[in-house]
Parts: C-alpha cells; structure tokens; sequence
C-alpha cells in the first residue's frame, strides 16, 4: 500500500518518462487508466519500486530542474531499482490499447489469433546453395 | 506398508527424462519419473493474455532466481559472469527454450583429435545419427536438406518462413559471400502428429499457447504415458540412497505435501541437467564420484547477442524468433586467433514492451518529450542475431554446494563459480566484428552488442562427463556410472565438450542412445 507522497511521486515518475502527446494521439504513463495498471503491477520488481519511492520522498512538490536533477542521482547511486521501476511503467503503458492502436497493433494478445508473417523471397538462398559442404569429416 | 521399488526411476522430466521414459517404456518395465515442477497449462501460458509480456518478466522469466516460483529452486550465481537460465516442470527447460534445434557436428565430436584442445567424446557423430533422426520423428523438426554446414539428414517439414527480417539478413550476407540457412527449429510449421503449425505468435520462450513449439510435455511425455510410464509431479529429490554394496537402492525424496519419502528403485536415472544433476550427486555423500569432477568442467556457451535499426519496418512483433542460422565462423581457423567457433542463431525483432524496455536500459529510448517519436524508431525497425560461442571444459568452472543457501525443503543450493576463458574473449570479439558486419551490409544505421550475454546461461552442460577412463570421467561410454552400475545419467552433464550450438537436440539423442544400450544390455547391465 503506497502513501499519498509515493502515489504523487509515481505518478510524476510515470508523466516524466512518456508525456501525452497530440501528434501521436497518446495519453502520458500517468493517464488514469495506465497509472491504476501500474499501481497493481509491481510484480517482482516491488522492491525496485519501492526503493525508488523511498529515495524519492517529496518528489511531487519539486520545480520540473529539481525532479529532473533528482532522477539524475537516483540513475547514479540507483540504477538497478530505476530500471526496475521504469520496466514496470513500460509493461503498463505498451500494453494499453490507446497505445498499441497508436501503434498499428491490434489491442489483444498474440494468442489465438497469432499473426501473419510474409515467405520471403527464399531466391536468396542460391548463392548459398552452391556452395560446396563446408563441414570437416572426423576422424 | 513400504514403497515397492520400481524397475526404473528416473529424475526430471525435461527434455532427456522424458525422451528415455518413452523410449524405455517398450520394456514393460515399471518405470517412474519424479518431477519437482506441475503439469504446465498451455492456455495459462502468457500469450494468452493481455500481459503477456510481463508475465515473461514474472512468472515466466528465465531465471529461476528472479521467477521464484514454488517448484524452483534458487541458484547463487553471484560469482559468474553469466547467470543460470532454466526451468523447473513438465518438459523442463524445453518449456522456455526457442526451439532452435541445430545438430553438433562431426569435429564437435573429435575436439583433441582435430584441434589439440579438450577431450574427444568417447562416441562419435556417426553414432549418434540415428538417434538424431528418431528424436527429430518424435520432437517434429522443421527446416531445409541441403545444408552446406552438416552432413545430410532430412528435416521433416518446411522452414519457418524468411519474412522481412530473415531476408534483410539474408542479403546483407549474401552481400558479405558468407554462409546461411534456414535454422532447423523444433516448431511445426505445418500440422504435425496432432500438434497444430505455428502462427507466429512470436513468444516462443514463455511457452507455446498453440503447441507449436516441441516442448516435452507435448511430444514425448503423452507417447510415454500412454505407454504405462508414471510420472509424478511436486516431487523434488534430495539425494540418491545407496546398498551396503555400493549400488544405488532409490532416492529421497519431498511429495506434494512436503512430506520427505523413500522409492526404491532398481535402476537410477538421473536427468536434471548439469547444475541438478550435479546438485543431486554432491548431495549423495560423493555418489559416483570417485574422479572428483562431478560438478566440475561447467560448460555455458558464451554468448553475444547483436542488434541492429534498420529504415524499413521488420517483422516486429510478428513471428518466431528462429529464422536463419550461419555457421561461416564454426570450425577452427587458426588465423582468427582462438580455436573452435560459433553459431550465428538470427532472431527477428521484439514485442512492444521488451522493445521500450531494452531501448531504455541500452540508452536509446529516452525520458520526455522525444520518447514517442524514439520509440517510433525502433519498434519494429530491429533485428539482430546471438552468437553462441563453443565453451572449452575447465574444471575450476564448476557446482558446487552452498554452504547458506538452500531450497524449500532445506537441500543445499547449488553454487555456480565460473570465469570466461581467453580463448571465449577472443571467440566474442570475433563474432561482434562479424555480426557488426553483417548488420551494416544488411542497411543497418545503428548497431548495439552486448558480449557476453549476462542473462545467458540457457544451456549446461560438463557436470558430470562421459569417458572411457573412470578418473577421467563420470560415466562410461553409455551413460552408465563408472562407481555405481545402476546408475545412469542423460542430460547435458555427460557432454564432454559443449560445441557451438544449441544442446537440446543432442541431450535428447543421447538420451534415446543411452536407453537403446540399457535395452539391449537388460540380462548384463549391471556387469
């Protein structure tokens, strides 16, 4: 169970590392819906989560320079609960289906319908196939 | 009431266990396996929903450390460069694996003979080719005859498709003059013995929702059930037992329930792969370990993976990983500064998450207002190989017990010390310039690496050798312990040199190899 503090500092967390943006038609990491998928997603990396709200106590109330030179220290003395913790805001996010249509995906998993996956051109293989065994026999 | 001993009772069902349960259930013998994982549900596997991708970073993921399931047990590989890669249930690690599905060679076989390094294997190339083909009839293997890099053999159906990715590869080594080929893959591309073909979900390595992907609880295990074999799962081992006179009596073991029992058993079958296996033995007060190498001479194959952004959009998140394989670089050139070689295993692209994930943690996708139109980029603009480097046996690579950590049940956890040779540095730095090359050629504007591969330690082997010489070895030419004659081992700790490609097919055809001796020696086995 986070405090208010932590919840405000994940969510600043979360629109720090992808904004919205119009150009694209996509909501930030911190949108509703994206943000009550992360509270509920730590998983294995709960205690890189919890490192980082830890180290980042007062976090919401800074100036944008003071966040930013922040999370600048906390990529330094704590690089392996940050990755942790931006995995877990990027498993949220690019599973969104706002997200993934932006991104010509279909909202649904890879199971059962699966996905289309062209030939190719196997002329390609000529070249290789006159090649002459290049294996060595043993002895 | 005591346990009644059974005829055979072998521990794990991975890829081995359960190639030799169904290869010996034609004796009519009562055979056991005790497994320390479940069943898996292929409709519980993470293709299946909507966080298929985290669950691949939870539950799923590859390390048994990180995934904690309860059937897992934990590993300290602290003082490794490469951390462990395994499995723990029905199908073991064939569950995870790609199913990239290459033969060794015949040199891999004649590695002192050949190239003055290592041991040669006490059997050969030619020995093993029938039990190749069996075990391909049994797993389905797709692919392509034809190969210029191996000898002739016949996989069974098409290969998975080129698509964007395979062929940009293609050309860019086509441009270099240098060897490809459709990668054997233990995938049906087609329907196959009742396994339906692929549809490219492209997230082999979580499982395989469709049963595409040859895992054993798929393949061998139902053929072997239905052939009177029991299988036992939750069963975790602790230690082989052994007779006044030496010989293995059965194993202790914890049921589902935690509670500690014995089963008697006639023959021992070991087949956990070479960090359980050796676990197991050193357990065991010093079973079979009268050369002192079990859990010695470690094999890993060092790993590079590379990857490159290209302009054009690739398969993405569309696909298997398996796609082409070049082995230009897999025999010995003395001129490359190190002996024996590596497989270049080419993969397609990434999921969306895996894609932000690792673009952020290798510092190209960035915080902030360039994040979408960075992302945008690289998702779906990626492809790339791994190498996989042959790995030299060295016996200060090793398992051992550790004397704090321990599972579960309370056995002692294995200890993995390991370093990377000269001879693997220099193997990575060639394939990186290699594979750099190969990506540039191919279009590729950017090109990262990582070598070797920290997560990489997918494939085991060395723990527990085969020989001829009983001090140099743990097991004899057929899989039989040189201490202890009723005890077999058939799983990657018997390899006595690792090759440079992926193991699975090779453990499965020694396994068939190891059970058609015990067949064929049943009235003198245990001369």
């Amino acid at each position: 169970m986070l405090s208010d503090d932590q919840r405000r500092t994940l969510r600043r967390i979360a629109e720090m590392m992808i904004p919205a943006s119009t150009d694209y038609g996509v909501p930030s990491a911190a949108d509703d819906a994206i943000f009550t998928d992360i509270l509920r997603s730590f998983g294995r990396d709960e205690p890189h989560v919890m490192t980082v709200l830890r180290e980042l106590g007062g976090f919401a109330d800074l100036d944008p320079a003071g966040r930013q030179a922040r999370v600048a220290q906390l990529r330094e003395q704590h690089s392996e609960a940050l990755k942790g913790l931006s995995s877990v805001i990027l498993q949220c996010y690019y599973r969104d289906d706002r997200v993934m249509r932006s991104l010509g995906m279909e909202p649904r998993p890879p199971f059962p319908k699966g996905h289309e996956v062209e030939q190719g051109d196997w002329s390609l293989l000529d070249p290789v196939r006159k090649r002459p065994k290049f294996y060595r026999e043993a002895p | 009431m005591p346990t009644q001993p059974v005829d055979v009772l072998i521990i794990g069902a991975g890829a081995s266990g359960a190639a030799i349960a169904w290869s010996l259930a034609e004796t009519k013998m009562h055979i056991l396996c005790l497994e320390q994982g479940d069943w898996m549900r292929p409709s519980e596997y993470p293709s299946s929903g909507r966080d298929w991708e985290a669950r691949q970073l939870n539950d799923f993921h590859y390390s048994p450390n990180r995934r904690a399931r309860d059937t897992d047990y934990p590993i300290n590989d602290a003082n490794s460069p490469i951390k462990i890669a395994n499995f723990n249930g029905v199908g073991g690690g064939t569950v995870l694996y790609a199913g990239h599905f290459p033969r060794f060679h015949p040199s891999d076989f004649r590695v002192h003979t050949m190239d003055g390094v290592a041991d040669d294997w006490p059997i050969d190339y030619a020995t093993l080719a029938p039990y190749y083909d069996e075990n391909d009839r049994m797993m389905g293997v797709s692919g392509l005859s034809g190969d210029p890099a191996y000898p002739p053999h016949e996989p069974m159906m098409a290969p998975l498709p080129l698509g964007k990715s395979g062929a940009t590869l293609a050309r860019g080594l086509n441009k270099l003059g240098w060897h490809w080929w459709p990668s054997d893959s233990a995938i049906a591309s087609e329907d196959y013995e009742g396994r339906a073909r692929c549809i490219n979900l492209a997230h082999c390595t979580s499982g395989c929702a469709q049963g595409a992907k040859a895992s054993t609880d798929v393949t061998y295990w139902p053929a072997a059930i239905r052939a009177g074999v029991e299988l036992r799962t939750r069963c975790r081992v602790r230690e082989i037992t052994r007779h006044d006179d030496g010989m293995a009596s059965g194993v202790i073991y914890y049921d589902a329930d935690g509670k500690e029992q014995f089963q008697p058993a006639h023959v021992v079958i070991l087949a956990c792969n070479a960090i359980g296996t050796a676990r197991i033995l050193l357990n065991s007060n010093g079973l079979a370990n009268s050369s002192g190498l079990v859990g010695k001479n470690l094999m890993f194959h060092p790993y590079a993976r590379i990857a490159g952004w290209f302009d054009e959009e690739l398969d993405g998140y569309r696909g298997p990983g398996n796609c082409i394989w070049s082995q230009e670089f897999y025999e010995t050139d003395a001129s490359r500064g190190f002996v024996r070689g590596y497989t270049f295993e080419f993969s397609r692209g990434q999921n969306p998450v895996m894609a932000a994930v690792h673009s952020m943690q290798i510092g190209r996708l960035p915080w902030g207002e360039d994040h979408h139109r960075a992302y945008r980029r690289l998702f779906c603009h990626r492809t790339g190989m791994v190498a996989i480097c042959e790995d030299l046996p060295e016996e200060h690579n090793r398992v051992t017990l550790d004397p704090q950590l321990k599972d579960c049940h309370g056995i002692p956890a294995p200890k993995i010390d390991y370093t990377l040779s000269e001879n693997s540095r220099r193997m990575l730095d060639h394939a990186v310039a290699r594979a750099s090359e190969i990506l540039r050629a191919a279009g590729a504007h950017d090109v990262w690496y990582e070598a070797p591969l920290t997560d990489g330690g997918w494939h085991l082997m060395g723990t527990a050798r085969m020989g001829i010489d009983p001090q140099r070895s743990v097991v004899n030419e057929w899989g039989r312990s040189h201490d202890v004659k009723n005890l077999f081992i058939v799983d990657g700790s018997i390899f006595v040199t690792s090759a440079g490609v992926n193991p699975t097919r090779t453990i499965q055809a020694l396994a068939l190899y190891v059970a058609d001796n015990i067949k064929s020696r049943l009235a003198t086995l245990f001369d």
